[in-house]
């Protein structure tokens, strides 16, 4: 993304005008464009006219639209957006009120106007977006015997291009041949399958993850197949073909994928490298029970207002869904939270929701909190509860 | 009343022309208004009536004063619009008029009629074409316990006459054959009938009986009629040998009456008029063999055959098989074509087996099989597990010895001589030349009591998905522990511990342990009673029961106190039972035989050239045959049984509890996978995308991502919530409103668990929680 033109007063208002290049820049557009927003971009827009007998003609014309933002649609696979809208600026062709989705297209800027002013949290995501030390796109195959998820890992978002599934007959006593023949139809289908999404050519690392041997099974066999084929640069490339060990082929392995070893040695300090080791970090001390770590939107607050989430350790975990909440009130809630935590000194860490770290954040209800110190009861309308939960707590742990 | 004269009075032209004009409205104010009429409005009729006459054109000078008052009461006596409306309807279709003859023909009481020759047109004439109007429809009300239908052999055709009018031929037909004496029709039905709890031998032995008779008597009939599974047409004529009254007889007694035996349900629709009996409950007009069990009684005790008239139709039965029948009529003949033409269009395109209609459970009881029990072997991986039971196999001379020198000598060949035992079970490429189990391998054996099959765990941890498919089939297990120094350590931590739990969590009871590879350590009996100490405290810990649990000190590779007590002298300290006759201590376990059927699919193959495409796996509940209709979820699809195989034998029957390998038709591959559910599409198993389970925690558990597994079956989900945590023993809600905020391991909660996919699943069932490869919690769906 560029940026064309930023315009920001000091209370916040005014207009930034970007330049999307790549599909990636539709994401963050996404998370920067909310609803009541206007937005200034080409469009594209059938217009019907009738003449003085009655005759209709309708052309299509391309023209500047000013509208104000009722709903965003983001389609993360085609890396696609599309921001419907009412038309707040009258020209010749569109009258002020008339419906029209935008597509935001890449290489045609657009400008954007926010209407609640451009925040913190906003500013961050537009810096975050015209970054230009990018860092690549990492595909990687979770799979195990009959399931396959390709998917691309790209700084912020983790995009599934397919699923492959084929039945594999299980052993059998005496037809262990079925097994074998399922597993070499099975790579068939899925070395096809990834070479229609991914240069396998292309040097960069490929993550081939699986419980057991399957991802072996199809490292070995991609590198047999390009022999079989002559085809020198896979050949040439196989350094690049990461065997990672992942518990099950479901997508949200990928967890375990980003935490190996093998993963961070190559792919040190990436973006979703490091949130996952932010979740990690979390689920650890959240698993001490000491009241260090806490979850959920009510609980984190308390503890912001406390002042336990500060100087020297406090770190805020949010999800950036939350900032793209329809209801400006509930953005509104959050940006003030980061900015609190931000102000007393701790760290504010917005994960990205579109990677495997930040669903599991989202599970925790999109935000969680490591404190400086710990707290009890945040949870607990009234104080009288933690007795009770305590003596059970030594009674039902054995 | 009222109704079914309108009915009787309705034709088909005069149904359809009021078919957008709110005919329910139509029916009731016609047949009111024929009945209540004040007097002025009798009046109006009548003049009205006279006056239409006058004004008909001579072509439809036949119109009834019936219709013509109908058309009066329509129009409000408006008499040219009265007549229009005759002339249109009437005089420009003079077939149309020809049925409102018909109908006047068929007010002459049912005696009479049932002596004439029946066209089997008239028969439908009033009945539009797959519109059947609704109080003349049956309400099927599905069977408890379905046995293959015997209207099941049509369910598939795709152009076919209805299964309703099909039985409304036949029962015609027959009804015919038996005009001069009024046998019942129960006796088929009775012989047929599927209520096996009343009394399922003997109606067992009647079917056997009827049928058998039927193929010999029958061979002038073309074969396909065989398949036809409408028994009525063949049934009547089966009892032609002399002494056909003792078993009806009997059967009669148990059945119950339904009281059709004279006019039949249809001839009652058709020509009852004014003075016949009042109208039945429809459920008793269309009676249906399923629905014997459903149908209210009807407590006439004369509505069926007197004995004497069973003997009667049975003899004339008998006399009429010679000459092949009365001389067939006109009527009679064109009958015989339609029904000839349903049974063509029925046997077409059939691709399923016909079912036997076997009453599984009675086969079951009869076949006085050994009993069947089935065990997961787990372990720590390398504990010798596939060796140990290589060597079980091999000591019961399930493998030969040339196998087995063939395995030496690849293993050896390869560098692992010490596998050779494991390859027994071990097939797959991969499995041996890592020397690793990956997937559950199955082999039976028998002993004197018991046959037994075996579920070779793979102990590796990334293979547990594929032990709890393994130990979901299980009725006890065997845990094999590593005696050698440093191992049963190590095993204990990981999959020793874990296995254990998982299996106690999935319901199995009783655990023998195995204490392996004692040779190691010179069979030293203090290592075994630390073992024995340290595994006993954790499993009563894990809940099993002290009594549930037995040692056994043995060596896989050598083979001591597995078949044959050891003979070394080192081990003579021992002199508790061998594996083997431990296994056989195992009690029969009870099984949910008459629930509906639910078999997991455990894997899917080619099965053959003839059949392309085949499931194995274990029944879990109820019971199948060659021939049923079975529901595959979460597809939806329906399928049909072709054939049926347990340990590569082919049955009739199979039931819970028993793997079997099931040849299915009437489906594509791409529609079952590996964990769906087949189950009887009677009583079908749910697609569920959320659920709530009371789970003991392994772990730590937050709202978090988890694979769910059930046997097989295994998908990705969310812990959504935790609603709260339960007392270990009463199972209430402990801690108050306030949700917890994480489990502790060994902790049970309530976890509302959310499942990016839909998947079958029911309570109880067991599900597995996994994350990150460790399992985090186990247990039931509520």
């Amino acid at each position: 993304m560029l940026l064309k033109k930023q315009n920001i007063e000091r209370d916040g208002s005014g207009t930034i005008t970007l330049f999307p290049e790549e599909p990636e820049d539709m994401w963050h557009a996404y998370n920067l464009i909310a609803v009541n927003d206007l937005l200034r971009a080409f469009a594209i827009r059938r217009v019907t006219t009738e003449s003085s007998t009655g005759t209709t003609k309708s052309e299509r014309v391309h023209t500047l639209l000013t509208i104000r933002v009722t709903g965003l649609d983001f389609d993360p696979q085609a890396g696609q957006l599309h921001v419907s809208g009412r038309v707040t600026e009258e020209n010749k062709w569109v009258r002020v009120g008339a419906f029209h989705t935008l597509d935001i297209e890449l290489r045609r800027d657009f400008t954007l106007e926010k209407n609640e002013g451009w925040d913190s949290v906003s500013l961050d995501v537009v810096k975050e977006a015209i970054r230009q030390d990018k860092e690549g796109v990492v595909p990687a195959v979770v799979m195990q015997e009959g399931i396959a998820n390709i998917c691309l890992i790209t700084e912020h978002q983790t995009v599934l291009k397919q699923r492959v599934e084929t039945g594999i007959p299980k052993k059998r006593s005496g037809r262990s041949a079925d097994h074998d023949k399922g597993m070499v139809r099975f790579y068939e289908t899925l070395l096809d399958t990834l070479k229609r999404h991914i240069d396998l050519a292309q040097k960069r690392p490929l993550l081939l993850a699986s419980p057991g041997f399957t991802a072996a099974g199809f490292k070995k066999y991609i590198i047999d197949d390009a022999t079989r084929r002559g085809e020198k640069a896979i050949m040439a490339n196989k350094d690049n073909f990461l065997v990672v060990h992942s518990s099950s082929g479901h997508l949200h392995s990928l967890n375990e994928v980003l935490k190996s070893s093998e993963v961070l040695n190559k792919l040190k300090d990436t973006k979703y490298a490091r949130e996952t080791r932010y979740m990690d970090d979390f689920m650890a001390l959240l698993r001490q029970d000491d009241g260090r770590a806490w979850y959920g939107p009510t609980e984190v607050e308390k503890a912001v207002e406390k002042g336990a989430v500060g100087r020297g350790g406090g770190v805020l975990l949010i999800n950036n869904s939350l900032f793209r909440s329809q209801e400006i009130g509930v953005r509104k809630r959050w940006v003030a939270l980061v900015d609190k935590v931000k102000e007393e000194g701790g760290e504010a860490r917005v994960l990205s929701s579109d990677h495997e770290s930040g669903k599991r954040l989202e599970g925790l209800g999109g935000i969680a909190a490591i404190l400086t110190f710990p707290l009890e009861d945040l949870d607990d309308e009234e104080g009288e509860g933690e007795a009770v939960e305590n003596g059970v707590d030594h009674e039902a742990v054995i | 009343m009222s109704r079914h004269q309108n009915l009787r009075n309705l034709d088909l032209d005069d149904e359809l022309d009021d078919f957008d004009g709110g005919e329910d409205y139509e029916y009731d104010g016609l047949g009111d208004g024929a009945e209540e009429l004040s007097e002025e409005d009798q009046e109006n009729m009548r003049v009205g009536t006279i006056a239409v006459r006058e004004e008909l054109p001579p072509q439809a000078s036949h119109v009834t004063d019936k219709q013509i008052r109908e058309a009066l009461w329509h129009y409000y006596y408006d008499i040219e619009k009265s007549v229009g409306y005759l002339v249109s309807t009437y005089a420009a279709k003079p077939k149309a008029q020809k049925k409102s003859k018909a109908q006047e023909v068929k007010k002459i009481p049912v005696d009479e009629i049932c002596s004439k020759p029946f066209s089997f047109a008239d028969f439908f004439k009033d009945t539009p074409w797959l519109n059947v109007p609704i109080e003349r429809q049956a309400i099927l009300i599905p069977p408890l316990c379905p046995k293959g239908g015997l209207l099941g052999g049509s369910s598939d055709g795709a152009p076919k006459i209805s299964k309703l009018q099909a039985l409304a031929a036949a029962r015609k037909k027959k009804a015919l054959e038996q005009k001069s004496s009024n046998t019942g029709i129960e006796q088929p039905m009775a012989s047929l009938s599927l209520d096996q709890s009343a009394s399922g031998s003997s109606s067992e032995k009647t079917t056997t009986g009827s049928s058998s008779t039927t193929t010999f008597g029958t061979r002038a009939f073309p074969i396909r009629k065989r398949k036809d599974s409408n028994p009525h047409e063949k049934v009547p004529k089966a009892p032609h040998d002399r002494e056909p009254d003792l078993p009806p007889a009997d059967v009669q007694m148990e059945m119950e009456p339904i009281d059709q035996a004279e006019p039949s349900a249809f001839a009652n629709t058709m020509f009852s008029n004014a003075s016949s009996p009042p109208p039945r409950r429809f459920e008793s007009f269309f009676t249906l063999p399923y629905m014997n069990a459903a149908t209210p009684t009807s407590t006439d005790p004369f509505a069926g055959p007197s004995p004497d008239d069973v003997v009667i139709a049975a003899q004339a039965k008998a006399a009429g098989k010679g000459g092949k029948g009365p001389p067939k009529t006109n009527g009679q003949k064109k009958v015989d074509q339609i029904a000839n033409g349903v049974e063509a269009l029925k046997v077409d395109d059939t691709p399923k087996a016909t079912s036997k209609n076997l009453d599984v459970l009675a086969e079951f009881k009869k076949s006085k099989s050994k009993n069947a029990a089935n065990f997961v072997v787990i372990g720590h991986v390398d504990a010798g597990k596939s060796t140990l039971m290589g060597r079980l196999l091999y000591d019961l001379k399930v493998v030969d010895q040339r196998t087995i020198d063939r395995y030496r000598k690849e293993a050896e060949s390869m560098g692992k001589s010490s596998f050779a035992l494991a390859w027994v079970l071990d097939q797959g490429f991969e499995e041996r030349s890592r020397g690793v189990t990956i997937d559950i391998a199955m082999n039976k054996f028998e002993t004197e009591k018991t046959s037994f099959t075996i579920l070779d765990a793979p102990g590796h941890r990334d293979f547990i998905p594929n032990m709890i498919a393994g130990a979901a089939q299980a009725d006890f297990a065997v845990l094999v522990i590593d005696a050698s120094t440093g191992s049963f350590e190590s095993g204990l931590k990981g999959q020793t511990k874990e296995h254990a739990l998982l299996v106690r969590s999935m319901g199995v009871q009783r655990i023998i342990i195995v204490v392996n590879k004692l040779d190691t350590v010179n069979w030293s009996e203090e290592r075994f009673m630390e073992i024995q100490h340290q595994v006993s405290s954790f499993l009563t810990t894990a809940g099993f029961q002290a009594k549930n649990i037995a040692f056994i000190p043995c060596s896989g590779l050598l083979g001591d106190n597995i078949a044959r007590r050891s003979t070394e002298a080192a081990a003579s300290w021992y002199t508790g039972p061998t594996l083997i006759e431990e296994l056989d201590n195992s009690e029969p376990i009870a099984r949910a035989l008459d629930k509906p059927l639910r078999l997991t699919i455990g894997d899917i193959f080619r099965g053959g050239v003839q059949n392309p495409l085949s499931i194995s796996g274990r029944i879990e509940a109820g019971s199948l045959q060659t021939g049923d209709a079975l529901l595959a979820q979460p597809a939806g699809q329906k399928c049909f049984i072709k054939g049926l195989e347990i340990d590569s034998e082919p049955v009739d029957w199979a039931i819970a509890g028993q793997n079997v390998t099931v040849h299915l038709s009437g489906i594509e591959e791409q529609y079952l996978k590996i964990g769906d559910v087949l189950s009887s599409p009677s009583s079908p198993i749910q697609n569920i995308k959320q659920f709530t389970a009371k789970v003991l925690a392994f772990e730590f558990l937050t709202p978090m991502q988890v694979d769910v597994h059930r046997g097989r079956l295994h998908a990705p989900g969310t812990i959504k919530e935790i609603v709260a945590v339960l007392d270990k023993g009463t199972g209430t809600a402990v801690g108050g409103k306030k949700k917890p905020r994480i489990v502790k391991p060994g902790q049970v909660v309530r976890v509302v668990v959310e499942l990016d996919v839909v998947v079958p699943l029911e309570a109880p069932a067991r599900v597995v929680l996994r994350s990150n490869g460790e399992t985090v919690a186990a247990g039931l769906l509520e």
